[in-house]
C-alpha cells in the first residue's frame, strides 16, 4: 500500500490556507505566457478555472463535448449557493459553514479542505455579483438569502429557481471574455479520450473531434480535469444525457487514484419513472419538503387499487394514509436529510405500498399546506415547480398529490486530489464534482455550486502555480512524442475493437441493463450479498458488451453511438469499482448505506474506528483487481457525533 | 389520461453541410403519450440501430429545459406546438393517434447544418465573446452588498438573463435575426450598475458581431417572443436599440 | 455616420425615421384633403397660393420625395439581406407561429402602395404641381375640379380604397415598430404605443377614404 500524502499545510485550521498562499511558489507574468494548461470541461469549475487562469496570463486550452461551454450541466442546479456572509445576522460564520459541511458529509471529508471551501465562499458571491449575476434581492437593494437543509442559518444565495444557470453563465461570460482576449482557446464538440503522460507527468490529452471523428493531440504543462460526476452509471439519473465519467476514468487507468467511488447521492424528490423508455429523471427542488407531506396508503390493497387506476389518492381518508416519515422521525418529519428520506421511500415501495402505474412512487401532498396557507401562498412559493410537474406528468398538483421517487443525483466520490487539488500524477489536477474532496459521504444542498466555483476561481489558480513554478524551464511540447503515438494507437485499437463487435444490442440497451444492476444491487441499501451479486453481474455485462454491442456508421465521422459506447464501457468499469468500494466499506455513512450496519431503529451506523479513511483505488491493469490505498482522516478540530433525526 | 398512439414521422436527413438533404418517412407504433418528444426520438433511433441503420442525429443534453442544447422545428414551431417549453420538455400528449409529425433543423444562414437535425450555433458564442460580459478579473471585487441594486432592476435583469441560448428566436424569425438573443444579454447588464461602465462598448460590439455573422435585420414581427421557451420579451429589443443608438449618437 | 448603412440597427433606424416622417406627411396631406368636403375654393386657394410653385413648397416636395426614396431603397436593402440571412434552405412546414399578418408582409404591402403611388402621382401631383413647375402644357390650377373628375370614375375610387386598406395594415405595424426601433418601447408602453399607432393609422386611412367617397357620391363642397 502506498503512503498517501495529502499535503495539508501545518498550523491552526483557520490559518492553513493563508499560510499556504503566503509561502507557495508563484509564476511571474512573463513566464505564464510560456506555460500551457489544458482544462477539460466547462461547467462551473472548468469555466471558472479556464477564465481565471487565462486572465492571469497562462495559455489555456479549454474543451467541452457540447456545442457551447454554456451547456454544461451545472446549468441545471436550481436551489442556490452557500456562503458564510452572515448578511442575515443570524450567527453564521466561516466556522459554522465548515462545521455544517463536515457534519453533513458524515465526517468523511478532510477538515482542511472543507475549511478552505467555507473561507473562500464569500469571495465567490462578491465575484459573481461583480460579473452581473442577477441574484435575488430585497426591496432595500441588498442580497436576499434562503435557508436550506442541514443548516440552522439562512446562507443560501439564489437567482430564482435558476441559480446554477446564472452562476454558469457568469463563469461562461468570463470565459468568453478570455477567449476574446486570446488567453483561452476553446475546443467545443471535443471529447477527451486519453491522458498523455511523459516521464511520469501529465503532459497532454488525446481528444476526438465529435463532428469529424478525427483523433487530435494536445500538449500542455498541466492538465485539469473538470468533467463532473459519474451519476449516469445508473443510466437514469438527474444528470444530463452526455454527463459521463470517462475523462476521470482514463486518468484512473493512467494511475490516478479514484477516491470513495461508492459515495453517490440519491435525491429524494424527483419525478418518478413513467415507463421503460424513460431517458432521464427530473429533479424537483428539495424545498418542496418544507410544506409537502409524504405518504403512501396504509393498506396494501389500497396501494394496489391505486396502481391499477381503480382508486384515486384523494379518495383515501386521513386514517388510511401512512405518513411514514412523520411516523418514523417525529422530530424532523418530512425534513430528514436526503439519504434518510430516499431510503424510507424505497423501503415502502419495496414492501408493496408504492403508487403510480409502476409502483415506484410515493405521494408528496400539499393539501394540508393549501388549507393552512392558502393556494396563493403555495403558488407563490412553488408555482414554477408545480407547473414543471404538470408539464411532465399531466396532473395538477394543486388538486391531486404529487408523485415523487428518489434518483441518483450527485457523486461525492471522484479522482483523488491533495490539498492543492493535484492528483497523485504530477501535473494532473481535478476540480469540481470530478474530484472527491469536499463533501465526504454526503453533500449538503447548495454546496455543489460553492465547491465548483471555489475550486475554479480561488483555489486552483493559486495551487497550480506551486506546480508550474518548477516547469518554467520546460519548453512547449511537440505532439509527435512517442507517448502521444502510443496513446493515440491505444484509442484507435479500442475504437476498432468496438466497431468490429457487430453484435445485436444498442448501446442504450446495455446501458439500461447496467443501470438496473446498479440501482438494484449498488443503490440505496447495499449488502455484502447484493454487492457480490453486482460484481458477478457486471462481469457478465462486460462480456455481453464486448460480444453483443452494435455500432452502426463509421468511426471517422460523426458517430453518436460510438461516443456513447466509449462512455458506457467506462461506466461499466466504474460500476465495478463502486461495488468493490461499497463492499470494502463495512459501515454506513451518508450516501453509502450497508443494511448490515444500522442501528436498531434502522439508521446509518458509522464506524469511525475502522473506516475513518478515504479509499484511494489504484488501477493495476486490465482484469486485475485494483489495489486500495488508505488516506486516514484525522479529525483534529471537530468532535464526531452520530447523526440523529428522531428527537 | 395518457394512452399509446401510432405516429408517422417526416424527418430531415442530411449527412454533411455540403451534401443535399431530404426528408425520410418513419412510422412508430405504441408510443406512450407520457413520453417526451426526445424519448420518442430515442425509440426511433433504437429501432434504426436494431435495423443496422444510422440513427438520426440531434442535439440534446440536460432534458430538463435549461441547457438550451435541444432544438428541432416541429410542425411549424421551433420546440414544437406546446407553449413555453423546449423540445426536451415537449410531451407526446400534444399529438394524436395517426398524426404526421414533420421534424426539421433550425434554418438560418448563421446556423449551418452539421448533420441531420444538428446545427452549428457557435455564432451565439462569438456574439457573447464580442462583449457579453462585465470585464472583471477574478478576485479583487468589492463586497457583494457594497452596491445596492433596486429589486425591480435585479428582477428585470433576471428576466432577461433567463435566456438559454437555444436559438429558437432565430429559427422562428423570417429574417433570421438574432436580436432577441443579443438584446437579452445587453438588457441584463444595462439593468445593473456593474454593467454600466462598458454599456456603450458592449452594445456596439455585440451588434457589429451579430451583423458580421450574417444574422438578419429585425422587423419586429414578434415571432421570436412567441416561440421563446423562456418568455424573453421583445421589449428587450427596444432596450437594445436604445442602448445602441445612445452609444452611437451620444458618443 | 457609416453605421446608418453598415449596422442593422442603423439601417432600421433610418427606415423608422423616414417612416415616421411620412406618417407626418400623410397626416398633413389628409387634413388638406378634408377641405374638399367643405369648400372647393379654399382647397384651390391652398393648393395654388400656399403650396403652388413657392420655394418652400418645392423644398418640401423634395424632402418628402427623399423620404420616400430612402424608405424604399432601405426596404429593398433590408429585405434582400433578410432573405439571405434566412438561408438557402427553407422550412418545408409553414410557420404556425401566431404573429400579426401585417408584420410579415410589410414589403408586399409597401410594394402595392408604391404601385398605387405612381398612379396617384400621375393622376394628381403631375397635373397640379409638376406641370406648373416645369411649365408644361395643361397644368391644372383647378385642383378641386380635377379631384372631382378623377373620383367620378368608380375604378379609381375602388383602387383608392384598396390602397388605403393596404396602407392601414402597413401603418398599424409600421408605427409601433418604428417607435420600438428608435428605442422608446418598454413593457408598460408596448400596448399604449400599439393603440396610438392604430388610432393614427385609422385616422389617416379613414380621412383619405372618406374624401374619395364623399366626392364620388356628391357629398363634398357642402359649404359651397
Amino acid at each position: 500500500m502506498n503512503k498517501i500524502n495529502s499535503k495539508i499545510p501545518a498550523g491552526p485550521l483557520e490559518n492553513k490556507w493563508s499560510n499556504y498562499k503566503d509561502h507557495q511558489k508563484l509564476v511571474n507574468p512573463a513566464n505564464k505566457r510560456r506555460l500551457d494548461i489544458i482544462v477539460v470541461g466547462t461547467g462551473l469549475a472548468g469555466a471558472s478555472a479556464a477564465a481565471s487562469l487565462g486572465e492571469m496570463g497562462f495559455n489555456v486550452l479549454n474543451f467541452c463535448i457540447q456545442d457551447s461551454p454554456r451547456r454544461a450541466h451545472s446549468i441545471a442546479a436550481q436551489g442556490g449557493i452557500n456562503a458564510a456572509k452572515n448578511y442575515q445576522n443570524d450567527g453564521d460564520s466561516v466556522y459554522r459553514l465548515f462545521y455544517d459541511t463536515i457534519k453533513g458529509g458524515d465526517y468523511r471529508a478532510r477538515e482542511a479542505n472543507v475549511y478552505r471551501l467555507a473561507e473562500v465562499s464569500n469571495s465567490i458571491i462578491d465575484q459573481c455579483v461583480a460579473q452581473g449575476v442577477p441574484f435575488a434581492r430585497e426591496y432595500g437593494g441588498l442580497l436576499d438569502n434562503r435557508s436550506f437543509g442541514g443548516a440552522q442559518v439562512s446562507r443560501t444565495f439564489y437567482a430564482r429557481g435558476q441559480t446554477g444557470q446564472q452562476l454558469l453563465l457568469g463563469a461562461y461570460s468570463a470565459l468568453m471574455r478570455a477567449v476574446h482576449n486570446k488567453h483561452v482557446t476553446l475546443y467545443t464538440r471535443h471529447e477527451m479520450l486519453d491522458l498523455v503522460m511523459i516521464d511520469g507527468r501529465a503532459r497532454g490529452i488525446i481528444a476526438r473531434d465529435l463532428v469529424t471523428g478525427k483523433l487530435e493531440r494536445f500538449s500542455a504543462h498541466a492538465v485539469v480535469i473538470a468533467t463532473g460526476g459519474y451519476g449516469n452509471t445508473f443510466f437514469l439519473s438527474t444528470n444530463a444525457m452526455t454527463s459521463n465519467g470517462s475523462a476521470a476514468w482514463q486518468c484512473y487507468r493512467k494511475g490516478a487514484y479514484f477516491a470513495n467511488p461508492c459515495m453517490a447521492q440519491i435525491h429524494p424528490t424527483c419525478i418518478p419513472v413513467h415507463g421503460e423508455f424513460q431517458s432521464k429523471l427530473t429533479l424537483m427542488s428539495e424545498s418542496l419538503r418544507n410544506d409537502g407531506r409524504i405518504w403512501v396508503p396504509k393498506k396494501l390493497e389500497d396501494a394496489k387499487a391505486i396502481r391499477e387506476g381503480k382508486l384515486k389518492p384523494t379518495q383515501l381518508k386521513e386514517e388510511e394514509r401512512d405518513y411514514y416519515l412523520e411516523r418514523r422521525y417525529p422530530a424532523f418529519g418530512n425534513l430528514v436529510p436526503r439519504d434518510v428520506a430516499s431510503r424510507a421511500a424505497k423501503e415502502r415501495c419495496d414492501a408493496g405500498y408504492g403508487v403510480g402505474t409502476t409502483g415506484l412512487a410515493v405521494y408528496l401532498d400539499f393539501k394540508e399546506a393549501i388549507e393552512r396557507l392558502g393556494r396563493d401562498v403555495v403558488e407563490d412559493k412553488y408555482g414554477n415547480l408545480f407547473q414543471m410537474y404538470e408539464k411532465i406528468v399531466d396532473e395538477n398538483p394543486y388538486e391531486t398529490p404529487m408523485m415523487i421517487f428518489p434518483a441518483t443525483h450527485y457523486t461525492m466520490g471522484g479522482i483523488w486530489v491533495d490539498y492543492e487539488l493535484m492528483t497523485n500524477i504530477p501535473g494532473l489536477f481535478a476540480i469540481g464534482e470530478a474530484n472527491f474532496s469536499d463533501h465526504g459521504a454526503n453533500r449538503l444542498g447548495a454546496s455543489a455550486l460553492m465547491q465548483g466555483l471555489a475550486d475554479g476561481y480561488f483555489v486552483l489558480p493559486y495551487t497550480i502555480q506551486n506546480y508550474l513554478a518548477d516547469q518554467i524551464q520546460v519548453p512547449r511540447f511537440k505532439t509527435d512524442h512517442p507517448e502521444f503515438d502510443a496513446a493515440e494507437k491505444g484509442i484507435k485499437d479500442r475504437i476498432n475493437k468496438l466497431m468490429n463487435i457487430k453484435g445485436t444490442h444498442s448501446v442504450d440497451h446495455i446501458h439500461k441493463e447496467l443501470g438496473h444492476i446498479m440501482w438494484e444491487y449498488v443503490g440505496m441499501g447495499r449488502s455484502k450479498e447484493s454487492l457480490e451479486t453486482a460484481i458477478e453481474k457486471l462481469k457478465q455485462l462486460k462480456k455481453d458488451f464486448l460480444t453483443n454491442l452494435r455500432i452502426p456508421g463509421n468511426k471517422e465521422d460523426m458517430n453518436v453511438e460510438l461516443e456513447k459506447a466509449l462512455r458506457l464501457q467506462d461506466f461499466i468499469e466504474i460500476g465495478e469499482l463502486m461495488a468493490h468500494d461499497a463492499l470494502d466499506r463495512e459501515e454506513s455513512c451518508g450516501g453509502h448505506f450497508r443494511i448490515e450496519h444500522q442501528t436498531p431503529e434502522g439508521e446509518a451506523l458509522r464506524d469511525d474506528e475502522n473506516f475513518s479513511y478515504v479509499s484511494c483505488w489504484e488501477y493495476q491493469g486490465e482484469d486485475k483487481a485494483p489495489v486500495m490505498n488508505k488516506e486516514p482522516l484525522e479529525y483534529e478540530f471537530v468532535v464526531r457525533q452520530q447523526r440523529n433525526y428522531k428527537s | 389520461m395518457d394512452k399509446n398512439i401510432n405516429i408517422k414521422l417526416r424527418i430531415w436527413r442530411q449527412r454533411s453541410p455540403k451534401e443535399k438533404g431530404h426528408f425520410e418517412n418513419y412510422e412508430l407504433q405504441n408510443i406512450s403519450q407520457g413520453s417526451s418528444f426526445l424519448e420518442m426520438m430515442d425509440i426511433l433511433n433504437e429501432k434504426l440501430v436494431n435495423e443496422g441503420k444510422e440513427p438520426v442525429v440531434f442535439d440534446h443534453d440536460c432534458r430538463e429545459g435549461i441547457c438550451g442544447m435541444c432544438s428541432l422545428y416541429i410542425n411549424g414551431h421551433p420546440h414544437g406546438p406546446d407553449e413555453d417549453v423546449t423540445t426536451c420538455q415537449l410531451h407526446m400528449r400534444k399529438f394524436d393517434d395517426g398524426d404526421t409529425i414533420t421534424v426539421e433543423p433550425w434554418r438560418s444562414a448563421a446556423f449551418p447544418i452539421i448533420r441531420d437535425l444538428m446545427v452549428d450555433r457557435t455564432a451565439f458564442d462569438k456574439i457573447i465573446q464580442a462583449g457579453g460580459y462585465v470585464s472583471v478579473n477574478t478576485g479583487g471585487t468589492p463586497d457583494a452588498n457594497a452596491i445596492p441594486i433596486p429589486k425591480k432592476n435585479a428582477d428585470a435583469a433576471m428576466d432577461a438573463a433567463a435566456c438559454i441560448g437555444c436559438g429558437a428566436c432565430v429559427a422562428a424569425c423570417k429574417n433570421g435575426s438574432a436580436m432577441l438573443f443579443v438584446s437579452a444579454k445587453v438588457t441584463q447588464f444595462a439593468q445593473l450598475p456593474q454593467g454600466k461602465p462598458e454599456a456603450a462598448r458592449r452594445a456596439k460590439s455585440m451588434v457589429a458581431k451579430m451583423d458580421e455573422l450574417g444574422f438578419g435585420n429585425c422587423t419586429n414581427t414578434g415571432a421570436c417572443e412567441v416561440e421563446c421557451p423562456k418568455n424573453i420579451s421583445i421589449t428587450n429589443i427596444a432596450r437594445l436599440n436604445h442602448e445602441f443608438l445612445k452609444a452611437k449618437i451620444g458618443s | 455616420m457609416s453605421w446608418l448603412i453598415k449596422s442593422s440597427i442603423g439601417r432600421k433606424f433610418v427606415q423608422s425615421i423616414s417612416g415616421l416622417f411620412m406618417i407626418l406627411f400623410l397626416l398633413f396631406h389628409m387634413s388638406m384633403n378634408l377641405v374638399l368636403i367643405f369648400n372647393y375654393e379654399t382647397y384651390d386657394f391652398i393648393a395654388n397660393e400656399i403650396l403652388g410653385a413657392n420655394w418652400w413648397a418645392i423644398v418640401g416636395t423634395g424632402v418628402i420625395a427623399l423620404g420616400f426614396v430612402v424608405h424604399i431603397i432601405y426596404a429593398i436593402y433590408l429585405t434582400l439581406q433578410n432573405k439571405k440571412a434566412r438561408g438557402v434552405n427553407r422550412y418545408a412546414s409553414s410557420s404556425k407561429t401566431p404573429v400579426a399578418w401585417s408584420s410579415k408582409n410589410m414589403f408586399v404591402l409597401g410594394l402595392f402602395i408604391l404601385i398605387f403611388l405612381f398612379l396617384h402621382l400621375y393622376q394628381f401631383w403631375y397635373q397640379m404641381q409638376f406641370k406648373e413647375l416645369f411649365h408644361i402644357e395643361g397644368a391644372r390650377p383647378d385642383g378641386a375640379q380635377l379631384v372631382v373628375e378623377m373620383f367620378s370614375q368608380v375604378w379609381v375610387v375602388i383602387l383608392y380604397v384598396f390602397a388605403f386598406v393596404a396602407l392601414w395594415f402597413h401603418l398599424t405595424h409600421g408605427f409601433w415598430s418604428a417607435i420600438h426601433t428608435v428605442g422608446w418601447n418598454n413593457t408598460v408602453w408596448m400596448k399604449r404605443i400599439k393603440v396610438v399607432g392604430n388610432i393614427i393609422s385609422t385616422l389617416i386611412c379613414l380621412g383619405f377614404v372618406v374624401v374619395a367617397l364623399a366626392v364620388h357620391f356628391g357629398f363634398s363642397n357642402i359649404l359651397g
